[in-house]
């Protein structure tokens, strides 16, 4: 794009008349913008959707003391959320997923830097902290690994539901999860949990390869021949916006 | 002396521009082309053979609904199985055949072959710029689009029929195979087509949003955008922000088909025997499909509305009526189509209170509809009308947009809705006010700015026969449909033989099938024109209809680039039709108001201090920059 090509002698411009980009915002920026703005809605379905079916259910109404699970009532998250690896058994309601949320959140402001030594065109710097970011990536998919492993396998002891299998209703002991049955709640809990947050890591899994690509042209100098780190802002507006995401998903999820 | 440094290096491009040229080959050139003007044409053609594809099948099924007893044995060369040894067609392909009338016309021909090919074309040429903002995306965008076409194509030849349920394929009976024969691998086809089709509307509707804010010219404020500008951006809004609801509504509805899940999906028995599924809505689904689906008529709609504005004000040489009022409206008639998506489902068992509020909220739709209706109808009072074949089809769109949005306003009423949901009523309400308006609308993009494609003329004197056939057969047929609707023939069954209410009908079944024969037929008075004038037609001027916008300071025959040198300057707006005082009846947006002191209003004569500030800005041309 021709910015600020401004021929010798010219009057500074009044009011923007066109021909200049507005708010000097770049095509390139714009265009990232824009897909965010459509992106949003994508993750906006199917979070009403999910509100939608979770309000259809009945909410537990008894004592949080003594909550069982079972496929009549939506679960209280914080009961069914409570693992930690390596200390099975323990009960630490929410822990891991804040740990989860606490490395995302900080790999969003290792970009930051990365984006701010950009401006100041430092090589070394951006590549410091995009690695940091890309770690950061890998760490939260990694966490998110273990927390679906969990989700899937199940607890020691799964819950005695009465569900419907081949035309009949049968009451049998549940463990972990799947698409059609989990030992948690209804169906449908599982199945929102597997797609909204599958959705939203398949979105941090690309930002993550973004990342490693721009790392690349980073290290090989591209932008410093190139005069701009941009396309390092332009991921980094991306990756903020599933940092964002997560944390829509997260009080959906988790906290409600 | 800003001139001439702009002139030098302009002049420099120029020569590595030319250079630029001659590599490409015909691949590069015509296939996968990254010019703007190239992929508009790609769209328009692939949009007119689904067009004919999706018109030819409801001629089929027009065939079956008004002659019944009819013996079909001649159109078995074509569908083959679905027609019975006793020449009847097959019950489960008439309701193929609906679903895919319906998902064709909708997004393939108005939606892709519409907005994908004015937006393309117009945008850089009546901004002022070079091309897209990125040609690669614009090139990808249609190739989706492309891949999109083949998939659906290829569901129609599938054993199994293709997909069945209705274009809005609305769960249970899109999610379930045993449902319908459509709904095993034609609705899988149906649903990864719509996917690789909402990715293409994203990489289009980003490029043309992106393009519009940033690459217009120097002097071509928002305020001196033409209105298909306005329109095809607030167009691209509308798709940008809908689409993607589509995308996860048939992503959750993937998971429901083929893994398991009961999103959509509750106490369904089949043969007697219940399925695992427990706890789903498929009332879900229509919400979801409906936030998409209601702005999705408008997005269809607002190109041709956009392209009405244009030709109306060019053909009766008037500026156009309430310019700030047209793009007022639109804002307005897009942020409503977001909040009305509800009125789709006033018999779902909806809260009647919430019904209710839906329909109030329709109902303000009818303001900014009728003020567009009224200032195009204000922009048309005591002009010099010239009856082009593109300012008839313009007039036919005004007409059309009135009569089908009347009926618009009865449907709002939850109360009536209820009587007359899912009838013949409907299909001729929409028929008219989305499906024929925006056809003609498109027929008026094509009619007008055929010249500019392809640098000739069409046959005006078959332009106008076209029209008139058109226009006439199109209230033939829905004019009585409404009648049918109201008489209670509820929409997409098979055959009405069986019923006694249905009898003193037939004949009016049958006149509708025979004005939509009628009118089909006289579409190939186009398709020849089209295609004739392409290669024989009379030589364009450089402005055949004396018009104000940029696109017509091109060159006849448009270069990748679009200007020779220089992209103009931009001084005023594109409506300055008949002005007093001035020495033609036409001033084009690149003459500055000093040259037309004749005709200048006093608030003009002001504007000529700001002539320096445009001159002065960059030329922000995307060629001079490594690309």
């Amino acid at each position: 794009m021709a910015s600020n090509v401004t021929t010798p002698g010219a009057v500074e411009p009044k009011f923007w008349m066109g021909g200049i980009e507005p708010m000097k915002a770049s095509y390139g920026k714009l265009m990232m913008w824009f897909f965010l703005i459509s992106d949003t809605f994508t993750f906006s379905a199917l979070l009403v959707a999910y509100g939608y079916q979770r309000f259809s259910f009945p909410a537990y109404s008894g004592e949080v003391a003594d909550f069982v699970n079972s496929n009549l009532y939506w679960p209280i998250p914080e009961k069914v959320y409570a693992a930690v690896p390596f200390l099975h058994g323990v009960y630490l309601p929410l822990v891991f997923v804040g740990i989860m949320t606490f490395i995302l959140i900080a790999s969003s402001v290792t970009m930051v830097l990365a984006v701010e030594a950009g401006h100041r065109k430092d090589r070394a710097t951006v590549e410091k902290y995009m690695l940091w970011t890309i770690l950061g990536g890998f760490t939260f998919l990694g966490c998110q690994a273990w927390e679906w492993a969990h989700f899937i396998h199940g607890t020691d002891n799964g819950t005695l539901m009465t569900i419907m299998e081949n035309g009949k209703m049968v009451e049998k002991t549940i463990f972990g999860a799947n698409l059609t049955v989990n030992e948690y709640g209804p169906a449908a809990f599982a199945d929102f949990f597997f797609f909204i947050t599958g959705f939203h890591g398949t979105h941090v899994f690309s930002g993550v390869i973004l990342n490693i690509l721009i790392f690349f042209r980073v290290a090989t100098g591209l932008y410093d021949k190139r005069g701009s780190y941009e396309m390092v802002e332009k991921v980094g507006l991306y990756w903020h916006f599933v940092d964002l995401v997560w944390v829509f998903v997260f009080t959906f999820f988790y906290l409600v | 002396m800003s001139a001439i440094v702009g002139a030098e290096s302009i002049h420099e491009h120029a020569e590595s521009h030319e250079h630029h040229h001659v590599s490409q080959n015909f691949w590069q050139k015509y296939i996968f082309s990254e010019d703007h003007k190239v992929i508009a044409k790609q769209y328009l053609i692939t949009g007119i053979i689904w067009a004919v594809i999706g018109i030819s099948m409801s001629v089929i099924f027009r065939i079956q609904l008004g002659m019944p007893d009819s013996n079909l044995s001649w159109l078995k060369p074509v569908l083959g199985q679905w027609i019975s040894d006793s020449g009847k067609l097959d019950p489960n392909f008439y309701l193929a055949l609906v679903t895919m009338h319906g998902t064709i016309m909708v997004f393939f021909v108005l939606t892709a072959g519409l907005s994908g090919t004015f937006s393309n074309f117009l945008i850089p040429l009546q901004i002022g710029a070079r091309d897209m903002a990125s040609g690669f995306m614009n090139m990808l965008s249609y190739w989706f689009f492309f891949l999109a076409s083949i998939i659906m194509f290829g569901s129609i030849f599938l054993q199994t029929g293709p997909a069945a349920g209705g274009w809005v394929i609305y769960p249970p009976l899109s999610a379930l195979p045993e449902a319908h024969p459509g709904s095993g691998m034609g609705m899988t086809l149906w649903l990864t087509s719509m996917a690789f089709f909402i990715v293409s509307q994203l990489l289009g509707g980003i490029n043309y949003i992106t393009t519009v804010i940033n690459l217009r010219t120097r002097g071509m404020s928002f305020d001196r955008l033409p209105l298909t500008i306005w329109a095809f951006l607030i167009t691209a809004v509308l798709g940008l922000i809908s689409f993607p609801v589509l995308l996860s509504s048939v992503l959750l509805l993937i998971m429901d088909r083929h893994f398991g899940t009961s999103f959509y999906l509750s106490d369904i028995y089949i043969n007697g025997e219940a399925l695992p599924n427990v706890g789903g809505s498929p009332i879900l689904f229509q919400h979801l499909f409906w936030f998409l689906g209601h702005p999705e008529v408008y997005i269809v709609l607002l190109p041709g509305l956009g392209i009405t504005s244009e030709v109306i004000a060019t053909n009766a040489r008037k500026p156009i009526f309430g310019y700030r009022a047209m793009i007022a409206s639109m804002l307005g008639i897009a942020f409503l189509a977001f909040i009305v998506w509800a009125h789709h489902m006033f018999v779902t068992g909806m809260n009647p209170f919430l019904g209710s509020v839906f329909m109030f909220l329709t109902l303000i739709i009818a303001v900014p509809s009728a003020v567009k209706g009224f200032n195009y109808i204000t922009t048309l009072w005591r002009g010099n009308i010239v009856f082009t074949p593109g300012m008839l089809f313009s007039i036919g769109l005004v007409s059309l947009f009135v009569s089908g949005g009347l009926t618009g306003i009865i449907l709002g009423n939850s109360a009536l809705d209820i009587q007359l949901h899912d009838t013949y009523f409907v299909v001729a309400h929409f028929h008219l006010v989305m499906g024929a308006a925006s056809a003609f609308g498109l027929f008026a993009g094509v009619y007008h700015w055929f010249p500019k494609m392809f640098g000739r003329m069409m046959n005006p004197t078959l332009g106008q026969l076209h029209f008139w056939l058109s226009f006439i057969g199109i209230y033939m047929v829905f004019i009585p449909m409404h009648y049918v609707g109201i008489a209670g023939f509820p929409r997409r069954y098979y055959q009405f033989t069986s019923y006694d209410f249905t009898h003193k009908f037939m004949d009016m079944n049958m006149f509708i099938s025979i004005a939509a024969i009628f009118s089909f037929l006289a579409q190939f008075i186009f398709l020849w024109n089209f295609f004739y004038s392409i290669f024989k037609g009379k030589k364009a001027p450089k402005n055949p209809w004396r018009s104000n916008t940029l696109e017509w300071t091109t060159p006849v025959n448009v270069g990748h680039g679009n200007w020779e040198g220089e992209i103009p300057a931009v001084y005023r707006w594109s409506y300055d039709y008949s002005k007093p005082g001035a020495k033609e009846d036409f001033i084009p947006q690149n003459v500055p108001y000093s040259q037309t002191l004749e005709s200048n209003l006093p608030h003009e004569n002001e504007l000529i201090a700001t002539e320096k500030e445009i001159e002065a800005q960059n030329f922000n041309d995307q060629f001079k920059t490594a690309h």
